[in-house]
């Protein structure tokens, strides 16, 4: 697959402190990257050093084979962002956005006004045109913001935490457009918190204290064997006070992590001492219908991100 | 498409514009406010003693200090509102405040004056109050040399020496005609530094900033495309400003529209540029707001606008000289009231020129410099 972005022991530091530490990676075209990590570990740094916004200390970073160092100006105008905050002018109209990022990357009026009512079509955003941005609710402004991200055709979309605060049906809305541009050979690269989203991605990458601490395809990275530990497995305990027992499982010296869904509790347990659960769960008067558990993503990066942490204060 | 220095200027300002057609409260606070200043300020900093209350303590009673009252009266400076009935009761009308002068007129004066000997009227004055206690005094002064030349000589008889004084540019010693057009400088440097580092500041806070530093506007660009609408407004506001002092204030223009209009243009663009100096540096509205007040300061009290530059110590003379309202200000004022020309006002016009220069140059930079 030709790569479109890539990265190559990317480092940026401010002062002492190293932001993003040696991350490599690569993106083919018309993938959707997840790029996942707790809030402070990079993921923002990252994406706007490869927009040319913050230097790079040392490595390499290039989009479309533009190098990110040298070619931002080019870059630029293959690129589209959209952040968290939107970057919605909130008194301008839906409209008057749409047209103020147009003229910006430079767009002649019937290009404009044909991209235009390509994309109002494609976000649906028709009945809205006149109506200003704050007035409009968090799923709508996305949908708006993801148009300005698009207004120029870019070949390679970073999207920072697009989701978040936003309703459930506003984001798998959102996500099916995605998809449908995936589809049409934009490269989306997504940061996000939402493990559900991080299993649309085709691919995804896991950012911890600044280093990328695991990447690949979501089979891959459930196959690892940091997140599946020789002699260990996983299961899932269903019982009625689920809370109230979290405390006694985690007592138990054979259970390695454990974590509440509902009304069940998930953990990672030496698979010699399986046969011994159900009876010292019984001792605490506690009784549970044992099944093996799939591991989720969620599992994996708990497991990378605790190694990790008891690594560093060893 | 190329990418130039100034990529983005056209959308930005137009966008700009369309910002400033809806914020109708940036708009008042543009065009109101000064306005509201100009009349308040206008009509109430009158530096001129005029009507003084005074009190008098007449122990003489006789035709000669009735007289010297009515000469007093006479004068515009005082108003002789109250007769007191002893020296205690004079003071008192002191301690509360209902007089600020006070003539106090010896029992023997009369038969002093008969005699020809010289008799003493002591003028009180509350000093709190420099510029009454100044006026006042020189005003008895004067009426004490009026009435014993006029005993001296007799009636009839004229003084061999006159001063007759004809004050040039402002004849009616009007504090509108001195304050006004120093005004119009404080007013345009609030309005265009609060608005345009406000301007990019609300966008840093909103993180449409960021969002434009990804599109290909290149600083330059988001900084001129941002200064035009701004620069116009300035514009827009002088002139108003200029109306009401013209019509309001019945303050002429003695000199060129033409040249006050050109010549304010470095003075809008030096302060463009700390506004765009303040807007890199500031990260919140709030911040912004108060690195504009710390400049409006030294404007206000330093450029001349109230106090005379040559009365200050030469320290605060020397920082008079970094203002560059100092010279905005000297510029309109010789404009307006002297109908002065290139030909006076170019060593100010200079120094504006190359602090607009120096500003700009500087404010670009930054602006290059932090645009992430």
């Amino acid at each position: 697959m030709e790569p479109v972005i890539t990265a190559d022991r990317l480092t940026i530091r401010f002062g002492a402190f190293t932001a993003v530490g040696e991350v490599s990676l690569s993106v083919g075209r018309g993938e959707i990257f997840g790029f996942l990590g707790p809030n402070g570990s990079g993921k923002t740094t990252f994406i706007k050093a490869l927009c040319g916004l913050i230097p790079i200390h040392s490595g390499q970073g290039s989009i479309l084979g533009l190098d990110v160092r040298t070619r931002v100006r080019e870059i630029k105008h293959h690129i589209g962002y959209m952040s968290q905050k939107f970057g919605l002018y909130e008194d301008l109209t839906v409209q008057e956005n749409l047209d103020f990022y147009g003229s910006v990357y430079g767009l002649t009026s019937a290009a404009l006004a044909a991209r235009k009512r390509e994309l109002i079509e494609f976000t649906s955003l028709g009945p809205y045109l006149n109506r200003h941005a704050q007035r409009l609710s968090g799923g709508w402004k996305q949908r708006l913001a993801l148009a300005c991200a698009l207004i120029h055709s870019p070949e390679v979309v970073f999207l920072d935490e697009p989701t978040a605060g936003i309703d459930p049906v506003a984001r798998r809305a959102l996500w099916d457009l995605l998809f449908t541009l995936s589809g049409q050979g934009v490269t989306f690269f997504v940061t996000t918190h939402y493990m559900d989203e991080a299993e649309r991605c085709s691919r995804a990458g896991y950012i911890y204290l600044s280093r990328l601490i695991a990447i690949g395809s979501i089979d891959e990275l459930r196959r690892m064997p940091e997140a599946n530990p020789p002699g260990a497995t996983r299961l899932e305990l269903r019982m009625e006070h689920s809370s109230a027992a979290l405390a006694i499982v985690r007592r138990l010296p054979y259970i390695h992590e454990s974590t509440i869904f509902g009304r069940s509790v998930h953990v990672l347990i030496e698979e010699a001492s399986i046969p011994r659960l159900a009876g010292d769960l019984a001792a605490s008067g506690i009784t549970a219908a044992i099944q093996p558990a799939e591991v989720s993503l969620e599992d994996i990066f708990v497991t990378l991100t605790n190694r990790i942490a008891s690594e560093a204060s060893k | 498409m190329k990418d130039n220095l100034f990529a983005g200027l056209t959308p930005v300002s137009r966008k700009e514009f369309v910002h400033l057609s809806r914020d109708r409260a940036t708009v008042f606070f543009a065009l109101a406010i000064p306005v509201l200043q100009l009349i308040l300020f206008g009509f109430a900093i009158d530096t001129n003693v005029r009507q003084v209350p005074t009190a008098v303590l007449d122990s003489s009673r006789t035709q000669e200090s009735r007289r010297l009252i009515e000469s007093f009266a006479n004068s515009d400076v005082f108003d002789i509102r109250y007769a007191a009935a002893s020296e205690e009761d004079l003071y008192e009308h002191f301690r509360a405040g209902k007089v600020k002068a006070g003539i106090r007129i010896p029992p023997d004066y009369a038969r002093l004056i008969q005699e020809g000997r010289q008799a003493t009227v002591q003028l009180l004055a509350d000093g709190s109050d420099s510029t009454i206690t100044s006026q006042t005094v020189a005003t008895a002064g004067g009426i004490a040399l009026q009435e014993s030349l006029r005993r001296l000589l007799g009636a009839q008889a004229r003084p061999p020496v006159e001063v007759r004084p004809a004050v040039l540019y402002n004849p009616g010693l009007r504090s509108p005609n001195f304050f006004v057009p120093g005004l119009v400088a404080i007013m345009m440097q609030l309005m265009v530094i609060m608005l345009t580092a406000f301007s990019i500041v609300r966008e840093r806070e909103r993180g449409t900033l960021d969002q434009m530093w990804l599109t290909p506007v290149a600083p330059l660009g988001l900084m001129v495309g941002k200064i035009i609408p701004y620069g116009v407004l300035a514009y827009f506001e002088l002139s108003v400003v200029l109306a009401i002092m013209r019509y309001v204030f019945q303050v002429p223009v003695h000199g060129s529209l033409a040249l006050l209009y050109l010549l304010s243009l470095p003075f809008v663009l030096t302060v463009m540029g700390v506004a765009l100096l303040i807007s890199t540096r500031a990260q919140t509205q709030a911040e912004a707001f108060q690195m504009a007040m710390g400049t409006l300061l030294p404007s206000v009290f330093l450029s001349g606008y109230i106090f005379l530059i040559e009365n200050m110590p030469a320290g605060f003379q020397a920082i008079s000289w970094f203002i560059p309202a100092t010279y905005y200000i000297a510029i309109v004022r010789g404009i307006v009231l002297r109908g002065a020309g290139l030909a006076e006002l170019w060593p100010q016009a200079c120094a504006l020129v190359l602090m607009g220069c120096l500003s700009v140059l500087l404010a670009s930079r930054a602006f290059v410099r932090t645009r992430g």
